[in-house]
């Protein structure tokens, strides 16, 4: 379990691939898509990240208790950012 | 009663095994757990910030989009890259270790070292620019530029250089973790099977590295094409 060895041409995909989010993502931020500039770059930012977390950080390869672990942080972190933002966005329809 | 009788084990030492632990196996389960939940803290300890950063861009996305348009997008890009690259060769390194490749594992080691050293100065030079043209929260501060959303807009640049100023901190504990584990890694003290304080370094380092993959879009790239 502990020892599982990714080849290294994984590495360089995941490296490729994380390089191609960030052009892509500064690349589409130069045209106007109203709100969904946001949407897209925080999807793209969120691609990167669970790559960086299950290739780079192993959580691919770890056991179920790691995944317990390393999602815990992130659940709360939507809660809070998202009850906070459904709270501001909702303010004006009363 | 004898500890022999109730473990069997702990008769013959495994090296780097410590005495409550049954196993290398377990004890490295138990670090990973250990450092991801110490993660977990860090993970809220930014999404306070971020949280704080989504409610004032909500009051205030005007001013929001002035102000990233005086931040270096192609600056910030190359750091995106720079930092990618290091988690690149952290990970290797890793693997050097697993594999059981000493020099690679040094040699990696300092690689993910310059390269977060070059964030660092990158940095600094965008921070002395701002010093410079007058855009760094306090007296100093030249609300003139952004017109009425001035005072608005100086909010956007206390979010821009507490939030890049927390991640280059934790970059510079990564440094410094990570100078004394090329010491311990050119010792050869990672072996195969026991390499957790080099693992959990990197686990460190990748969450650096996950954190500035927010900041970059959030905080450079509002709005460009306005």
């Amino acid at each position: 379990m502990s020892a599982h060895v990714v080849p290294l041409k994984t590495y360089y995909a995941i490296f490729a691939a994380l390089l191609c989010g960030t052009a892509l993502t500064v690349w589409i931020s130069f045209f106007d898509l109203g709100p969904l500039n946001t949407v897209v770059a925080i999807t793209i930012a969120v691609i990167k990240a669970l790559l960086v977390v299950l290739y780079f950080m192993h959580v691919r390869y770890s056991s179920r208790l790691t995944w317990v672990f390393a999602a815990a942080g992130f659940v709360w972190l939507v809660l809070m950012i998202g009850f906070t933002i459904a709270d501001f966005d909702t303010r004006g329809w009363i | 009663m004898s500890p022999s009788a109730t473990h069997p084990a702990a008769e013959e030492h495994v090296e780097g095994l410590a005495h409550h632990f049954t196993s290398l196996e377990q004890q490295h389960e138990a670090s990973r757990l250990g450092m991801w939940a110490f993660l977990a803290t860090e993970v809220m300890f930014f999404g306070g910030v971020f949280t704080g950063y989504a409610v004032y861009r909500n009051l205030y996305p005007e001013a929001f989009r002035l102000g990233s348009h005086h931040l270096d997008v192609t600056l910030g890009a190359i750091n995106t890259a720079v930092l990618i690259g290091s988690s690149l060769t952290m990970a290797l390194a890793i693997r050097g270790a697993q594999v059981g490749k000493r020099s690679a594992q040094v040699g990696l080691v300092l690689a993910t070292m310059a390269l977060g050293a070059a964030f660092l100065v990158i940095k600094g030079f965008e921070y002395h620019e701002k010093w410079t043209g007058h855009l760094m929260p306090g007296p100093g501060f030249d609300v003139a530029v952004f017109g009425a959303e001035g005072g608005h807009a100086r909010i956007f640049f206390s979010f821009y250089f507490v939030m890049t100023g927390l991640h280059a901190f934790h970059m510079v504990v990564g440094l410094a973790l990570l100078a004394w584990i090329a010491r311990r890694a050119a010792r050869g003290e990672f072996t195969p099977k026991h390499h957790a304080a080099l693992e959990m370094t990197g686990l460190y380092w990748h969450f650096v590295d996950l954190v500035w993959i927010f900041l970059f879009p959030l905080l450079y790239l509002i709005g460009r094409h306005a």
